[in-house]
């Protein structure tokens, strides 16, 4: 069973009017339980369309969309609200609640958690994200800082204990240190059995967290494989006018001059491969 | 010269805690220069830019563009006029139904003859690569163009000194490498002084100089080889190091002859 399957899927902004606009076209697309997955493209590529369609807040224009085999159109705002959790860009910008507690309980209470248990649904939520609890729950959420503020965002659609985290560029306008923050929480965050999916124009930052990637490039996907398969392929990138991130630029070089670099590997990986070939390449070329 | 001296900025509102963001702050930019300015959120950077142009004049101290001083009020709009600011967001900054509009709105206010704004637009288009796009609604413009032209804008006010404030953050691979490619042809041919603020540490690399800004203070001035030869400091800043150069440490430790940091993927081209 696929947790989420898109079938011919295009989606057309104002059909049937002269401003129509095609922002996906013929997507096909199966995401399984567990999988850890990263969305890239360049702005106006289809990312932010693509994952609104996933949890019915877009219906396409032509094709299907099924969660967990079930079309999107048979299920309950509520169901899919405790299945997939979408944090979109600058979520913050939402920010209601009068504390951090308020803005964390909102979503869980609204779909029939307990209120006693509401404390430890707040509690472990904030913790996943690394905020603690007891310093900030009377907080207003407007005193935090930029990355807390992203990281409370990110709690409060956490605490209805979604299945699947659908974050849409999650990182944008954090600081190096922010970014470093929210990466290593995310990585943790439910590693086993949870299904995570992250937009982000930038492959460099999400790449540790992730194994398989979708790339779009106007409104189709170009490239869905590993990231493995990426090292390998990053050609096609180049292929179409897409800029490599700086990894790939790295591993680009380095293939070039002779180091047998074939597949994923973290940058600790790189540079052993070149402290073993680099005396090796030089004897070979004199 | 954009002189920075000891200046101090504190914001105040009315009900909040006072916030100082600047902090007995001195800086000299020369001209023409290309400078970089880094650090973490809330570091400073951006009042700093606001200081610059006398957006924000300085509660303590005082900040002189090419000898004025951002407190002579009826100056002021000689100091804007050199000193042009570029904002994050592009989207913020479009205000005409075309991008010619757009570019024109500026100069139009300076009381210019028809045909001295028309050669300044031509002048800022071509610079920036949209002469093309010239009677284009700018709301269809991509990210990147859209930033394009609002630099267009502060070009054709012919500024001797550009600020951009995270000017790319928005913006994916290929706007960042569009926008990043006219800031350097900027000052490599029209010799317009560049302060670059930024996250990325990549962009920060351009440049001949990087500020470290954290907590209102400079902690650091240097090329951008010297920023990265630093170590946990980067770190404790809130800052990173370019993916590069962290690859290239990593190959020091391990005994490999590099002596110096790593910045660019031609550099590491050429060491390998």
């Amino acid at each position: 069973m696929s947790l989420i399957f898109l079938e011919n899927v295009s989606f057309y902004y104002l059909k049937n009017t002269p401003l129509e606009r095609m922002a996906l076209e013929e997507i096909n697309l199966s995401i399984n339980e567990g999988e850890r997955i990263g969305i890239i493209g360049e702005t106006g590529s289809g990312k932010s369309t693509l994952i609104q369609l996933f949890n019915g807040l877009l219906q396409p224009t032509k094709g299907k969309v099924y969660l967990k085999d079930k079309d999107i159109k048979e299920w309950s705002i509520k169901e899919i609200c405790k299945t997939i959790g979408l944090v979109f860009q600058y979520p913050e910008h939402q920010f209601f609640g009068e504390t951090v507690f308020e803005e964390v309980a909102f979503g869980p209470r609204n779909l029939g958690f307990k209120e006693e248990e509401m404390e430890k649904i707040v509690k472990r939520a904030l913790d996943t994200v690394g905020l603690k609890y007891e310093e900030i729950k009377e907080r207003t959420p407007f005193s935090l800082s930029g990355g807390e503020k992203r990281r409370l965002a990110i709690a409060s659609i956490l605490a209805m204990d979604p299945e699947v985290l659908v974050l849409d560029e999650p990182t944008a306008n954090l600081d190096p240190r922010g970014k470093r923050e929210l990466m290593e929480y995310l990585n943790k965050w439910g590693r086993g059995n949870k299904t995570l999916i992250i937009v982000s124009h930038d492959l460099d930052e999400i790449i540790p967290l992730i194994r398989r990637v979708i790339i779009l490039h106007k409104g189709r996907i170009i490239f869905d494989d590993s990231i493995d398969f990426l090292f390998r392929e990053k050609q096609k990138l180049i292929e179409f006018g897409l800029e490599l991130p700086q990894i790939l630029q790295i591993v680009k070089v380095l293939v070039e001059k002779g180091y047998p670099i074939e597949g994923y590997m973290t940058l600790n990986e790189i540079a052993e491969v070149v402290l073993a070939y680099k005396g090796y390449l030089a004897s070979w070329k004199h | 010269m954009i002189e920075v001296k000891k200046v101090t900025f504190i914001y105040k509102e009315e009900n909040k805690k006072e916030k100082v963001a600047i902090k007995n702050l001195n800086l000299n930019i020369p001209s023409p220069s290309f400078w970089a300015i880094v650090g973490a959120n809330g570091s400073g950077k951006s009042t700093l830019a606001r200081l610059m142009n006398g957006l924000l004049i300085p509660t303590y101290g005082d900040v002189i563009v090419d000898g004025i001083n951002t407190k002579e009020e009826e100056r002021i709009w000689e100091i804007r006029q050199k000193v042009g600011l570029v904002f994050q967001n592009p989207e913020n900054q479009i205000i005409g139904m075309t991008v010619e509009e757009d570019v024109a709105f500026g100069c139009e206010n300076l009381g210019l003859s028809p045909k001295e704004i028309e050669e300044r637009i031509n002048f800022a288009l071509s610079s920036v690569g949209m002469d093309e796009y010239r009677n284009y609604p700018p709301h269809l413009l991509s990210g990147g163009q859209k930033q394009r032209v609002a630099i267009a804008g502060v070009l054709a006010m012919l500024p001797k000194y550009i600020i951009l404030d995270e000017p790319t953050t928005m913006l994916d691979l290929r706007g960042r490498k569009e926008i990043l490619n006219i800031v350097r042809e900027l000052y490599e041919k029209e010799k317009i002084s560049i302060i670059l603020i930024t996250h990325n540490m990549e962009e920060a690399v351009l440049a001949e100089r990087v500020i470290i800004l954290d907590n209102g203070e400079i902690k650091f001035i240097g090329t951008p080889r010297e920023v990265f030869n630093l170590e946990s400091e980067i770190f404790k800043w809130g800052l990173d190091l370019p993916l590069v150069t962290k690859l290239s440490k990593i190959l020091q430790e391990r005994g490999f002859d590099i002596y110096y940091p790593i910045l660019t993927i031609e550099e590491l081209r050429k060491c390998l």
